[in-house]
């Protein structure tokens, strides 16, 4: 009989075998537990397929996408299109990386080990914070568990979470908050130091969701003189070029950690980057990988301060994750390796010129303008003469993809998001489109 | 001179030379030799404000790419994984990964497509979901299914909001607080009760191995939220009475989470649906044979009954008349967004291809091999070690190590010394009822010969136990390190590289 699961090495002689050192003819003989109306239900699901069938099956799948490369790119937000090395799926994607479970048994895991200290290492040094841990399920649920701490760390109930923070992350908080039951108060930018009183924490997004600068001190500040934390929600290339939140007061900083390195793929597996100060390190959430020494003195790697994880205290952890994105932080480490300090700012610095010489350009054509009042950074909101769901659905038509993903009932346009994959034609295509699809519109209305 | 270090190549017993230590990135640092990968004028600094501009030196270190490539190679050189050797970590489900997997998810048009693209953009990748949806509905039993969590534990989580939301609009939030799991459980279960704000009571187990029903009767009451439990449970066995467990829940007014980590044994053996369950989550990266990732990425799924669909997380996935796939409006009941985005989509995709790859023969066969493997295993290692409780297994067992212990090599010893047999250890000291455990899963992709040298390694050791416990306790001598000091490690946390002062 030929195997119908092409990955079992079992030959029906070695099933006959097997039952016979059992002592039984057949494993159902095992299975008396189940109630005989349940066993072997018939489940209604299609015959299987040899490789080469699968593989032409996906990919005519995936030929219904339409991948970033295929024309004009300019969404972002907490998913960028940034350039992945060569070196870096080949590295996080070797098998025994890959293919490894969670550290648990640190002798033979010491590749794991390293690599997450590295990635806790270089984070650390880049969002210049005391301690990070080795990776949340991503930014929106990094915000969501540092609200949990700085709510576990002041015995407050209330959080206080900027507008201007993606509303992605926003909304996972107003989610999980629904568990113990927090307060989640939401507020302009501008408006987060006047309501610092009561609040476990400020969260704070810098740049924000539109690309705007912020000013963080005066909010840490604030956060501070009330008894709360600052939670910044950061960008790891922004923080090359930016004070990072270490240096800005933040007491947590968490972000989305996708840029580096880690494929879009439709919004996951991502990173959510998790940092704190020091002090805080015993509120934490999730794995943190620490430096020992074996029974010979030879440095050495191994998950430390367990007693926060759920596999040690249960009910009294700090979060209940377990598995968690380790493989994105060692793309992460990869990435940061090879860019070094200098690739990580060319990178940086050419999403903001390219958004800086966009927002130029497009803020000429009659109606538009950019809809920020101070400096940004490597995206922009775009003020534009017709609703910006209109204006995305028609540059869409040619094959000119940008968002109007603001969720934010106040603030109608387009955002830009540009990086280092940004060419000069897809800028051109973005004016000459945005000038073509504005005008008709205006002729359309003038018509009427 | 230093003697050489050495390891076993898995699965042979052959020493070899252990690959050598890394250094860290910062110690091969040197000034100059940044990566070259994109260029950047460094006029664009221009553009920020002086004050906004970062101050903070940026110390990251300055690498080649072929030191680089060399640094992560060797690395990865120092890790035991499946596509070295058997894995027989109880609860974790380490079969093998597909290679094809791994090629289809990077393909470009699933690898490097945004979540805020339209859905016109996106029609393939929304089918894969819809179709995946509906692939983990029939095979569990359910009615629907959501896609986004991005793990066991979040979809735990996700499942007990979604609890609290459905007693929410009976009326009957309020007064339900009480989560009850078995001791059993998982340590996610009650993390994840009190992430609700729940209290937990922990239900024991009867002398049989199963949820004790008398004990979980009493503990029932019109404050319970619900009953969250791992079948077969983590002791490898189905429960006997599962019925009439999860119709006393269902009486008192509560609902019954099915922990879907011990799935593999039931891939059409039976569905969770057919049982009583209200909702099981799916661990892909168990079941179905995506790769566990040195700890994740995974994806969890969660399938539930339709009693509870309502309250599902959005964006869900539908299919419009026309034939084509939405995200569809947000259902007015629903819990809310529980991440950024739809679920770890690189890791469904590995899924969806794993399951249309064995279809529904396939999916059946590998549970039964998987049963099959269990039990071969447990009846060439029931004389060496005590058994936690003998009747036949699922897919993996639990062992105690007490004889070995009071011969002076405890579980964690057994699982030391397993190393330098060349096999990674089973899981140790779980499930918490059973003393000294050790949790054995060979799962259905291992050769008769590699569980043969594996039980042959256990019986080894069993025996270097009883007249020589001390050379268990010193393993292992075969690994790239030696034991390691975790209670240092917790005591003065070094979590970062630090210049040497």
């Amino acid at each position: 009989m030929t195997n119908s699961n092409p990955y079992s090495p079992h030959t029906d002689a070695d099933r006959a075998a097997m039952l016979k050192r059992v002592g039984i003819k057949s494993v159902d003989e095992l299975l008396t537990a189940i109630p005989k109306d349940a066993l072997r239900p018939k489940l209604g699901l299609p015959a299987g397929m040899s490789e080469i069938e699968v593989q032409t099956h996906l990919e005519a799948l995936a030929a219904r996408n339409r991948p970033a490369g295929a024309g004009p790119f300019f969404i972002g937000g907490p998913v960028q299109r940034r350039y992945i090395p060569a070196a870096v799926p080949v590295l996080a994607l070797r098998g025994e990386f890959l293919t490894a479970y969670t550290p648990y048994q640190p002798e033979v895991s010491q590749g794991t080990l390293q690599a997450v200290f590295e990635y806790q290492s270089l984070l650390s040094e880049l969002l210049a914070m005391d301690v990070v841990n080795s990776s949340m399920y991503d930014g929106s649920t990094a915000v969501a568990e540092a609200a949990f701490m700085a709510v576990r760390t002041t015995g407050r109930k209330k959080v206080v979470v900027a507008r201007e923070v993606f509303y992605q992350f926003r909304d996972t908080l107003r989610t999980y908050a629904q568990g113990p039951g927090l307060e989640v108060r939401e507020v302009p930018t501008r408006d987060l130091v006047a309501n610092a009183e009561g609040a476990a924490c400020l969260i704070v997004q810098h740049p924000d969701s539109f690309g705007a600068l912020v000013d963080v001190r005066p909010i840490a500040e604030a956060a501070h003189a009330a008894g709360g934390l600052c939670v910044q929600v950061t960008e790891p290339h922004a923080s090359a070029l930016l004070e990072p939140p270490g240096g800005l007061g933040a007491d947590i900083a968490v972000g989305e950690g996708q840029p580096l390195g880690i494929p879009m793929s439709l919004g996951g597996p991502h990173l959510g980057i998790f940092a704190a100060r020091e002090a805080l390190v015993r509120q934490m959430p999730g794995r943190i990988v620490g430096e020992t020494k074996d029974a010979r003195g030879t440095r050495g790697f191994v998950n430390t301060l367990q007693t926060r994880e759920q596999h040690i205290r249960r009910e009294k952890a700090t979060s209940n994750i377990c598995t968690n994105e380790a493989l994105a932080a060692i793309t992460a480490a990869a990435y940061l390796a090879l860019m070094g300090p200098t690739g990580l700012r060319a990178a940086a610095r050419t999403g903001v010129a390219k958004a800086h010489a966009l927002a130029a350009r497009l803020s000429s054509v009659p109606g538009c303008a950019v809809a920020l009042d101070g400096p940004f950074f490597d995206r922009f909101q775009l003020r534009t003469p017709v609703p910006g769901r209109d204006l995305k659905h028609a540059l869409a038509k040619e094959n000119v993809l940008v968002d109007d993903g603001l969720h934010h009932e106040e603030r109608d346009g387009i955002v830009i998001q540009c990086t280092e994959m940004t060419s000069d034609s897809d800028a051109d295509a973005l004016v000459s489109a945005v000038e073509r699809i504005t005008a008709g519109t205006r002729e359309t209305v003038a018509a009427r | 001179m230093t003697a050489i270090r050495t390891q076993v190549v898995p699965d042979s017993g052959v020493k070899t030379a252990a690959p050598a230590l890394e250094p860290l990135l910062s110690e091969i640092h040197e000034a100059g030799r940044a990566g070259r990968h994109v260029r950047g004028s460094e006029d664009a600094d221009a553009l920020i404000p002086n004050e906004f501009r970062r101050r903070a030196s940026l110390d990251l270190p300055e690498i080649t790419e072929p030191q680089v490539v060399r640094h992560f190679t060797h690395l990865a050189q120092l890790n035991y994984a499946v596509d070295t050797g058997m894995y027989p970590l109880g609860s974790c489900t380490m079969k093998y990964n597909p290679k094809v997997n791994d090629r289809i998810a990077a393909l470009a048009g699933f690898a490097e497509i945004h979540p805020r693209q339209d859905d016109d953009t996106i029609q393939g990748a929304l089918r894969l979901m819809f179709e995946l949806q509906e692939l983990l509905a029939k095979l569990t039993g359910m009615d629907a299914a959501t896609l986004q969590p991005a793990a066991g534990a979040h979809a735990e989580f996700t499942a007990l909001l979604v609890f609290k939301a459905y007693h929410s609009k009976r009326g009957d939030a309020a007064r339900r607080r009480r989560v009850i799991v078995p001791d059993t459980a998982h340590g996610t279960n009650p993390a994840s009760a009190a992430m609700c704000g729940y209290t937990v009571t922990t239900v024991k187990s009867d002398s049989r191995g199963n949820i004790d029903l008398a004990s979980l009767k009493a503990a029932l009451g019109d404050d319970v939220v619900g009953l969250m439990l791992t079948n077969p449970n983590t002791l490898g066995l189905f429960e006997e009475r599962l019925r009439e467990v999860c119709d006393a829940v269902h009486n008192a007014g509560g609902l019954v989470y099915g922990d879907g980590a011990n799935m593999n044994a039931l891939l059409g053996v039976a569905r969770p649906g057919d049982l009583g369950f209200d909702c099981i989550h799916i661990n892909v990266h168990k079941t179905f044979s995506t790769p566990h990732g040195a700890g994740g990425p995974g994806a969890g799924p969660l399938c539930v009954k339709a009693k509870l669909e309502p309250f599902l997380p959005h964006p869900r996935i539908t299919r419009d008349t026309d034939g084509s796939y939405r995200r569809g409006p947000t259902p007015p009941d629903s819990i809310g967004r529980v991440r950024s985005f739809f679920g770890n989509f690189g890791v469904l995709v590995r899924a969806y291809t794993y399951m249309r790859t064995l279809g529904e023969e396939g999916l059946a066969e590998a549970s039964n091999d998987a049963i099959l493997a269990a039990n071969y295993l447990l009846a060439q290692l029931r004389d060496s070690y005590d058994v936690a409780f003998d009747r036949p297994c699922m897919h993996e067992f639990v062992l105690s190590a007490s004889r070995q212990r009071k011969q002076g090599a405890s579980a964690l010893d057994v699982a030391k010394a397993l190393i330098d047999e060349g096999f990674h250890p089973p899981t140790v000291y779980f499930p918490l009822v059973v003393p000294e455990a050790l949790m054995i899963e060979p799962t259905e992709t291992e050769p008769r010969e590699t569980l043969d040298a594996f039980a042959a390694a256990m019986v080894r050791v069993a025996e270097r136990a009883k007249t020589d416990p001390a050379s268990v306790k010193a393993a292992p001598l075969h690994a790239p390190l030696a034991r390691l000091d975790e209670v240092s490690a917790a005591r003065y946390p070094r979590l970062r590289w630090q210049r040497p002062t």
